[in-house]
């Protein structure tokens, strides 16, 4: 199972290897990895997405938390949650492909930020399957490369971790 | 007043309460050792190697309750001492560590004697820091020793730049309390699971009490021994436990697991109900998981709530400090009716008949089973007796009959040869009223031999028993057992002769090839109250360890000695270490 672990990071030198060292070290498998400033400037949030079945996100949740720079460390998918995803997709284009493109484009919601004679950049949000599918559906020759954040994420509603 | 870093160091660990700091100087600790000059409130104890010093700190540590201090130089001075900073993380042993640095503005310049100490630590400590501004000297300390001391225990290192030590600063304060928003050891009791274990002990019909390190670690002897005795329950040890619970009361079964007693695994393998204390459910207890305790209902208290359900799926999880939660179940089980266990104990009665732990003596050879016999006698098993690590470590383990809590100090989790004498002069510091044994195969105790040195300049009078088997006896039992007995680089050839050795360090040597001489030589040995005394004895080259649980095997599946001559283990089991 697919599994999005927010983790309140205090803003230590070290902290981020701490955590990436926890995932290595006991054989924990990383996704994605995503760590940025918060408000708090005290604060960083991580947020990890694993695969593993429950007994090993369990360890993974308790072994965080028993990090001494990790604040809260949460299950975010063991709770109603909004992730999203930002990707950056370069393509080379022709006159044969710019109109199916541009048409993906706009199902997706997705935007050209920069656009060269041969190429687009599109810059896409959304939830990560739907990114996937955006991939998915172009055909892979004309895919110069991709670039994603990894997942961010936070409770629905009122709750914070 | 304005001091320097060095200063507001060392004035941080006097106001500590730290006693003993055990180390070796420098270039990037000297501002420390200057400091250190200085005052008279703590003693430095100057080891031989690095790793001597995270041992004694780690044996002061065992046998005080109170955390060890190790103080190292950058580069070489700290990666000798990981070792031993490994071992005390394995342990749960709360120590401080403070290692030099390079200069800050050198930091990653691949300067002289720079390694990246937090680095290289991360893995083997509870927590560290690298102190990047003279103002965090004294907090950082605070932080350190809390971090150590509480929760479950652990090492923590502070490496600190050698500039930082040597800039100026105000005086700082040195905290007496400290709160980490980030670090909150659990201590709350959650009633509702103590309301489910109560029901789940009194309506068992075949309960054991399963003890661990924790019950040591957390001082809950009494709370252990009430519990127990309150009931009736059977219970069991673990190699880290042996002591909490006395080894000599009628409800014990002594030490489960790989070498433990066949009782004890026979009541784990059948038991309804057992309670967990302290104890991690460590691969060498559980034996073949798959065949752990296959009808038990599992009651886990631990502190620690990664140690909760990590290797076996637990029914009742009492997250907490032992102690405290050993007291409120006990106060809610009290007028509580249970069920009648006089069948299990019948049960229980038989199993001990099998007598797992004798063996045969032969003419002409000591056995060392003999010698730990002796050793308890002559010491009337109210020693610290420390050991090394193989089949010594078990024998002691087995045959000395532990009734007190901090007087068995070993290396259980990382199993480091040469932790014995370090950890008996470390011990011996903490409690020099009494006498302290370090049990040791000649194997291991050529790993910290130079610290005999450092035990004549200290005064630590302890004495050296060498089961010497001329061989690497525990790799040799693994090579009789399960490689038809190749006996590849067991064998150790040219030892020193240990005698002369222990003479030329200014200590007393005895050479014991008789049996008649074992117990007149330690008695002797211990006679000499204030002298380190090593003790040579010439023990059966080809004793195995039993019982023993096979690599693979069920509790149920013992292999007893005389019963089996040839043990086999399947391909899981070559598996296994
Ligand atoms: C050669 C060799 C052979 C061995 N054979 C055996 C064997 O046959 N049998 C055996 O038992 N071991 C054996 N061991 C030791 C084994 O490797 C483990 O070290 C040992 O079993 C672990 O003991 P423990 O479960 O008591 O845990 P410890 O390592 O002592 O851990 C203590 C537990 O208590 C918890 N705790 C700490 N403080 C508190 C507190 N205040 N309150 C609540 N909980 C707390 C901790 O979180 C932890 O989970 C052997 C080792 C060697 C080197
Ligand atoms: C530092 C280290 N290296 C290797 C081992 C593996 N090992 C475990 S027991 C043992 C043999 C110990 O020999 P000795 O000290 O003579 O004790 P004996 O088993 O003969 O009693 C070895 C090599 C270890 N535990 N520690
Ligand atoms: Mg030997």
């Amino acid at each position: 199972m697919r599994h999005i672990v927010s983790i309140m990071l205090e803003n230590e030198s070290g902290a981020l290897s701490r955590v990436a060292g926890l995932f290595s070290a006991r054989g924990f498998n990383i996704e994605s990895l995503n760590v940025a400033p918060t408000n708090d400037e005290t604060l960083s949030r991580m947020t990890i997405v694993s695969i593993g079945d429950d007994n090993i996100i369990e360890q993974i949740v308790k072994q965080l938390n028993k990090l001494v720079d990790v604040v809260t460390a949460t299950d975010l998918t063991s709770y109603e949650h909004i992730e999203r995803e930002l990707m950056l997709v370069k393509l080379s284009i022709n006159q044969d492909n710019q109109a199916d493109i541009i048409k993906q484009i706009d199902y997706f919601s997705g935007k050209i930020v920069d656009a060269s004679e041969d190429t687009y950049t599109i810059e896409l949000a959304g939830q990560s399957k739907s990114l996937d599918a955006f991939i998915e559906l172009l055909d892979e020759s004309l895919i110069i490369e991709v670039s994603r954040t990894g997942v961010t994420g936070v409770l629905k509603g009122t709750n914070n971790n | 007043m304005m001091l320097n870093g060095a200063e507001i160091l060392t004035n941080s660990l006097i106001e500590e309460g730290v006693e003993y700091i055990f180390g070796f100087p420098g270039g990037a600790v000297l501002h420390i050792y200057d400091a250190l000059n200085a005052q008279d409130k703590m003693t430095h104890v100057l080891v031989r190697h690095e790793q001597g010093a995270a041992h004694a700190a780690d044996g002061y540590a065992r046998a005080s309750g109170k955390p060890g201090v190790v103080l190292v130089t950058s580069g070489p001075g700290i990666t000798n001492a990981v070792t031993g900073i490994a071992t005390a993380y394995m342990d749960s042993i709360p120590m401080v560590i403070i290692s030099g640095q390079v200069p800050s503005p050198l930091i990653g310049n691949d300067a002289f004697q720079e390694v990246d100490a937090v680095g290289i630590t991360r893995s083997c400590v509870k927590h560290n820091f690298l102190i990047k501004d003279i103002s965090q000297i004294a907090v950082t300390l605070k932080k350190a020793f809390h971090i150590a001391t509480t929760g479950r225990p652990g090492p923590v290192l502070i490496d600190i730049p050698k500039d930082i030590t040597i800039g100026l600063s105000e005086n700082q304060v040195y905290p007496n309390t400290i709160d980490l928003r980030s670090y909150k050891p659990h201590n709350d009791i959650d009633k509702e699971q103590i309301n489910k274990a109560v029901e789940s002990i009194i309506s068992s019909t075949k309960p054991i009490v399963y003890s661990g390190g924790g019950s040591v670690i957390g001082n809950a002897a009494s709370e252990l021994r009430k519990l127990t005795r309150d009931l009736g329950l059977p219970i069991t040890q673990t190699l880290m436990g042996l002591g909490a619970y006395p080894a000599n009361d009628e409800l014990s079964l002594g030490m489960l697991g790989m070498h433990g007693t066949y009782e004890a695994n026979m009541a784990m393998h059948h038991s309804d109900c057992v309670i967990a204390v302290g104890a991690r459910f460590d691969d060498r207890v559980t034996a073949n998981i798959e065949k752990f305790c296959p009808n038990a209902e599992i009651i886990q208290l631990d502190i620690d709530p990664t140690s909760i359900g990590k290797n076996v799926a637990v029914d009742i999880a009492l997250v907490g400090d032992v102690k405290a939660t050993l007291k409120e179940l006990i106060r809610a089980l009290n007028g509580r009716s249970k069920s009648d266990i006089s069948k299990w104990w019948s049960q229980i009665n038989d199993w001990r008949k099998k007598k797992s732990l004798d063996y045969k003596k032969e003419e002409g050879v000591i056995k060392p089973q003999t010698v730990i016999e002796t050793l308890y006698d002559v010491t009337k098993g109210e020693a610290i007796v420390t050991s090394d690590v193989g089949q010594h470590q078990m024998w002691a383990a087995q045959y000395y009959l532990f009734d007190e809590p901090r007087r068995w100090i070993n290396s259980g989790g990382l199993g480091t040869m040469g932790f014995g004498l370090p950890a008996a002069m470390g011990a011996k510091l903490a409690v020099p009223d009494r006498d302290v044994a370090c049990v040791t195969g000649e194997g291991s105790i050529q790993m910290m031999l130079q610290e005999l040195s450092t035990m004549l300049q200290y005064s630590t009078p302890v004495k050296i028993v060498n089961l010497n088997n001329r061989y690497l006896g525990m790799v040799r039992q693994w090579q009789e057992f399960f490689y038809e007995k190749r006996y590849s680089m067991s064998y150790m050839d040219a030892l020193p002769d240990f005698v002369k050795l222990a003479e030329s360090f200014g200590h007393v040597g005895i050479l014991v090839e008789k049996e008649s001489d074992l117990r007149p030589a330690l008695v002797e040995a211990f006679k000499l109250k204030d002298r380190t005394v090593f003790l040579d004895i010439i023990t059966d080259q080809k004793e195995n360890v039993y019982p023993m649980i096979p690599s693979g095997a069920g509790h149920h599946e013992m292999l007893l000695a005389g019963e089996d001559d040839m043990v086999s283990t399947n391909d899981e089991g070559l598996n296994l270490v």
